[in-house]
């Protein structure tokens, strides 16, 4: 009688606390992106990617606390400068400022529900995962006694431009089986390889992870006037140069030629 | 139609490039200035990086520059000496521009700089402008024959390496062009702008020059001076947008043509009001947004400076 108990009652604490210890693999991600690269052509205006997935099972769901999906989806790390203006001699002129040894240029967190409750202090520190944890560290030894204004103020900044996004309930999940998040990425996009991550939750601990890489690149035209301006800068001086003069000339005959 | 221009990294509206061109374009037409003072502070505004926009303003001018002295030369309103002396100090300006932009960069300082030369410079010559003009009208409504000051002939004068400049009518040192040359360069570098709009009252009243060869020669001498700035740009902070300056130059070849044809229709000291007018403006919407506290206190720069 004892025994039964105790067996039934192993059975029901299991799935609410073993998945993430004992038995990692028994919901495990399995996802697709939409496209796996994009490029970046002189018509380039913005694009949407959808990343797509599924939680495998082999066992049956465990109850209790409900599986919750995050996305993320992650620019190409920059460093960057955050300056602070201040009034002096009348006129409004940047005096501080902290650096910030990198920053993801885009940064979007889509969610199944509030990000507090689906996502413990804990799991957010060891993964990265909410938007305030994008930023990686500071550069060099700090210039003022307080720099979180500036990294509030880094934040705010990215939120209002559209670069940094947290979308609760963005994340659309089926039967808690099948789960799709949309994301659209802005027309000044910036070059470089672009991190999706995906995380499997429950009770706000990682049940499991997945990641992969988009790769955005300028082509074509794009490609050739950004490589030429890097790489041969005399060249392309002189090209936007020879420019200049053509159209300066070309403008002043044809004109000439249709007045007369 | 948007456009992603690669330097800039920004995607913008390329019929929107090609009004700015356009507008300035037909300022440049009509009052016979480069329209650099204009187009930088527009980019600014569509969202196009400070040191892009200096860069490509500049190599703008260029294109412009050329489409107007072109027609000059047929006036034989060019005094090529005289160009050449400036252009001399020019180069050396520019290239002190350049690096005094560089260093404002690192300091983060850029952005003040920029708009506090475009207030003090615009401010000073808009209103000088606005004065004499009015001042114009008002004789001409009277009838009364309007007198040009030379410029003074003292220590001037006296200084060492006299030169012959047979367009001009003139017989003076090289000094004061090339120093003139060289602040014009300075700003240009600075600025993105071709300087006309201070070379020409300099040439007028420091130097003496008759106002006939003076759009001329002012053009002659900024289509070198902002070419180099463009090179010099391109070369060090790789900050010129070839397609950024396709867009403006082509807006802004024909909006010259129709600034052409419509200033044939209005009266010079009307055309000068209404430049005046406009520097004025412009100079006043720049100072406001130094002077004002701004909406955001805290500004993102790429990189670690």
């Amino acid at each position: 009688m004892w025994g039964r108990a105790i067996i039934l009652a192993l059975l029901l604490a299991l799935p609410g606390m073993a998945p993430a210890q004992t038995r990692p693999e028994t919901e495990r991600v399995v996802a697709g992106l939409s496209h796996d690269n994009i490029g970046i052509t002189a018509a380039f205006n913005g694009s949407e990617v959808f990343i797509y997935g599924a939680v495998k099972r082999n066992a049956p769901e465990p109850g209790g606390a409900p599986l919750q999906v995050i996305v993320t989806l992650e620019g190409p790390m920059q460093p960057l400068t955050v300056r602070h203006k201040s009034r002096e001699w009348g006129i409004w002129l940047n005096t501080s400022k902290v650096r910030v040894a990198a920053a993801p240029s885009y940064y979007s967190v889509a969610t199944t529900g509030p990000i507090a409750t689906i996502l413990s202090p804990a799991t957010d520190a060891t993964q990265r995962i909410s938007v305030p944890m994008a930023m990686r560290g500071f550069a060099g030894p700090l210039e003022v006694d307080d720099a979180r204004p500036f990294t509030e103020a880094m934040l705010r900044i990215r939120e209002t431009e559209g670069t940094y996004s947290l979308r609760e309930g963005a994340v659309h999940l089926v039967e808690d089986t099948l789960f799709r998040a949309d994301f659209v990425l802005p027309a000044n996009l910036v070059e470089g390889d672009y991190k999706s991550r995906i995380f499997l939750l429950r009770n706000g601990v990682l049940v499991d992870s997945h990641q992969a890489a988009i790769y955005v690149r300028r082509v074509g035209l794009e490609r050739w006037i950004f490589m030429m301006a890097r790489e041969h800068a005399p060249i392309y001086g002189t090209l936007a140069l020879a420019i200049a003069v053509l159209a300066g000339w070309g403008a002043s005959t044809i004109f000439r030629l249709i007045r007369n | 139609m948007q456009i992603y221009l690669p330097i800039a990294e920004v995607s913008v509206n390329a019929f929107l490039l090609l009004g700015l061109g356009g507008i300035v374009g037909l300022l440049s037409g009509l009052f016979g200035v480069g329209g650099g003072f204009l187009i930088t502070p527009l980019l600014f505004f569509i969202g196009v990086p400070p040191g892009v926009a200096v860069a490509t303003g500049a190599n703008q001018v260029v294109a412009s520059s050329i489409s107007g002295v072109l027609a000059q030369f047929k006036r034989k309103a060019v005094d090529v000496p005289m160009g050449v002396v400036l252009q001399i100090g020019g180069l050396i300006g520019s290239g002190i521009g350049v690096w005094i932009f560089n260093r404002l960069t690192v300091l983060g300082l850029i952005d003040v700089a920029v708009q506090l030369a475009y207030v003090v410079l615009l401010g000073t010559v808009g209103s000088l402008m606005l004065l004499e003009s009015v001042r114009a009208m008002v004789r001409s409504r009277r009838g009364v024959v309007r007198h040009l000051r030379r410029s003074h002939h003292g220590w001037v004068h006296r200084l060492p390496f006299k030169m012959k400049f047979r367009a001009s009518g003139l017989y003076i040192s090289v000094i004061p062009p090339v120093l003139i040359g060289m602040g014009v360069g300075v700003l240009g570098a600075i600025m993105g702008v071709g300087g006309g709009f201070i070379m020409v009252p300099a040439m007028i009243y420091l130097l003496g020059m008759p106002t006939k060869v003076v759009i001329g020669t002012s053009l002659f001498q900024v289509i070198t001076v902002s070419a180099f700035t463009t090179l010099m740009h391109a070369i060090t902070n790789q900050s010129v947008d070839i397609l950024l300056a396709l867009f403006l130059i082509l807006g802004g070849v024909i909006g010259a043509q129709f600034g052409a044809i419509l200033g044939g229709r209005l009266k010079a000291e009307q055309l000068r009001i209404l430049l005046a007018l406009l520097v004025v403006a412009v100079a006043l919407k720049l100072a406001l947004d130094l002077l004002l506290p701004p909406g955001e206190f805290y500004t993102i720069y790429p990189g670690l400076s």
